[in-house]
């Protein structure tokens, strides 16, 4: 069973949010790197572009497959993280910790409500896969 | 699961791809590669017929020898790719790709002539299990008294698997080591459980059951061809590198007149292999650019999990396909920079 944990915010595009002040930290889900097998490459954006809501912001590599990845919600990008360039896998095995993406200053902050809850998102992903 | 030509098979195993890859290379990994159809030809014109239908020469095989071949078209492409087996000088069985099996059992019932060969699409009577790797002797051994180490590359036994009548051949796709077993498909479950448990699965330098995720990179890092990326009915053996099956002196066959013109006037394009030098990950049909132009495709790209680096095949024109070519890939938009490279990428230590 995939790990959900309660504090985040998440999207049916199986990416997770977590608010720390005005801003949004931005990773994918557990259930989401499990699907797409070891990540092998990671391409994230610049520090400083500009994403709408449930914009593309870069790309999930796996062996197999190329999967796009989205804001949730819409803002500037603060900081990437770095170490996917050289560990990918961390992915993979820390996808809620060391594996986030990007921290963005979130345009509005009022967004992160519209996405679903914990137990919604398990309800989602259990849905997709039946 | 995915659908492949019809049959439902896993991508990946739970340990997952470059996992399967990785042990395949340094001890073994078990492939499921049932889909595969065997078309048996028996008669006293039997090695004639198929001579006269594939590019490589039938005649130079002996019993218990087996053969990479092609059945080709009038224009010199590629209807499939495909093994030959002598079973006997009035016997042989063609093993072929799960999703050409009917267009190639019609292609050679039409292209039988009044030779005298019985025909029969057995496909659904075998099951096929490859144990690949630098264990596969020690682990096969375990379950069989045939002298497995004797058997040489591209050669084959028949005999019994773990009580099992089959066929044991030193033959792969992955660029090992190891061993295609046919045997009757409802012993295919029997078969897979026990070879997985003579090579210790559980254990961490034990056989890996494989996907076809695996089997993919494996087959592209060893340099080898698949039919439908590398190879079609648009593609010619020569242009695939595949000259060295292209017996053109062999006598008539299907497609040797234009194959000889074209080996003559020069080939005007040419699969390449490529290495991504830039970060980025080359994929099947993506464009190949050179100085801003389009001149060719990528047929395969993936990483390869042993080599650790981003590889791939494309077709291009024969003045941009030397080794050191600097060529670029559109990796959805962006240009990443790449190298043609020397084919196998990876060539295991004997």
């Amino acid at each position: 069973m995939a790990n959900v944990p309660e504090d985040l915010h998440y999207s049916k595009d199986h990416e997770w949010v977590r608010v720390d002040g005005g801003e949004a930290i931005i990773g994918i889900t557990d259930y989401a790197q499990n699907s797409l097998g070891d990540v092998v490459y990671v391409e994230l954006p610049k520090s400083g572009d500009e994403f709408a809501a449930n914009e593309s912001f870069g790309s999930v590599e796996s062996v197999k497959a190329v999967s796009e990845v989205f804001t949730p919600v819409a803002g500037a990008v603060t900081q990437i993280n770095e170490s996917l360039a050289d560990e990918p896998e961390i992915v993979n095995s820390d996808p809620y910790g060391k594996g986030w993406m990007i921290r963005v200053k979130m345009s509005h902050p009022g967004e992160v409500d519209s996405l679903l809850t914990a137990a919604e998102y398990e309800d989602f992903t259990k849905a997709e896969t039946e | 699961m995915v659908d492949f030509g019809g049959w439902d098979m896993p991508v990946q195993y739970p340990a997952g791809t470059i996992e399967e890859h990785l042990r395949t290379r340094t001890h073994a990994g078990l492939f499921d590669v049932s889909h595969m159809g065997e078309i048996d030809v028996r008669g006293s014109d039997a090695i004639d017929f198929v001579n006269r239908i594939t590019s490589n020469d039938v005649r130079k095989l002996t019993d218990g020898q087996a053969q990479y071949t092609a059945l080709t078209t009038p224009q010199g492409t590629v209807i499939d790719d495909l093994l030959v087996y002598r079973l006997a000088a009035d016997h042989l069985l063609l093993v072929v790709n799960a999703s050409t099996t009917d267009k190639d059992w019609e292609w050679i019932k039409s292209h039988h002539s009044g030779e005298s060969v019985e025909l029969n699409n057995v496909s659904s009577e075998y099951c096929q299990l490859a144990l690949q790797g630098p264990d596969a002797v020690s682990i096969l051994q375990k379950l069989t008294d045939l002298p497995l180490a004797e058997i040489k590359y591209y050669h084959f036994t028949p005999g019994r698997v773990d009580g099992v009548d089959g066929i044991v051949s030193r033959t792969g796709y992955t660029g090992e080591d190891g061993f295609e077993v046919y045997a009757p498909s409802d012993r295919a479950e029997q078969l897979w459980n026990k070879i997985l448990d003579a090579g210790d699965s559980g254990s961490t330098t034990g056989v890996l059951p494989c996907g076809l995720a695996a089997r993919n990179t494996l087959r592209l890092e060893a340099g080898m061809a698949l039919y439908g990326n590398e190879l079609d009915e648009t593609t010619t053996l020569l242009e695939a590198n595949l000259g060295w099956i292209c017996k053109l002196d062999k006598g008539d066959f299907t497609g040797r007149e234009t194959l000889a013109r074209q080996k003559e006037e020069g080939l005007k394009r040419k699969l390449s292999g490529f290495e991504v030098t830039d970060r980025g990950i080359a994929r099947d049909h993506q464009d190949v650019v050179v100085d801003g132009e389009k001149v060719g495709q990528v047929t395969s790209g993936s990483p390869a999990p042993f080599l650790k680096k981003n590889i791939g095949f494309a077709y291009l024109p024969v003045e941009y396909a030397s080794v050191g070519q600097e060529i670029q890939i559109d990796v959805r938009g962006r240009l990443v920079c790449a190298r043609v490279v020397k084919v196998p990428f990876y060539k295991r230590p004997k």
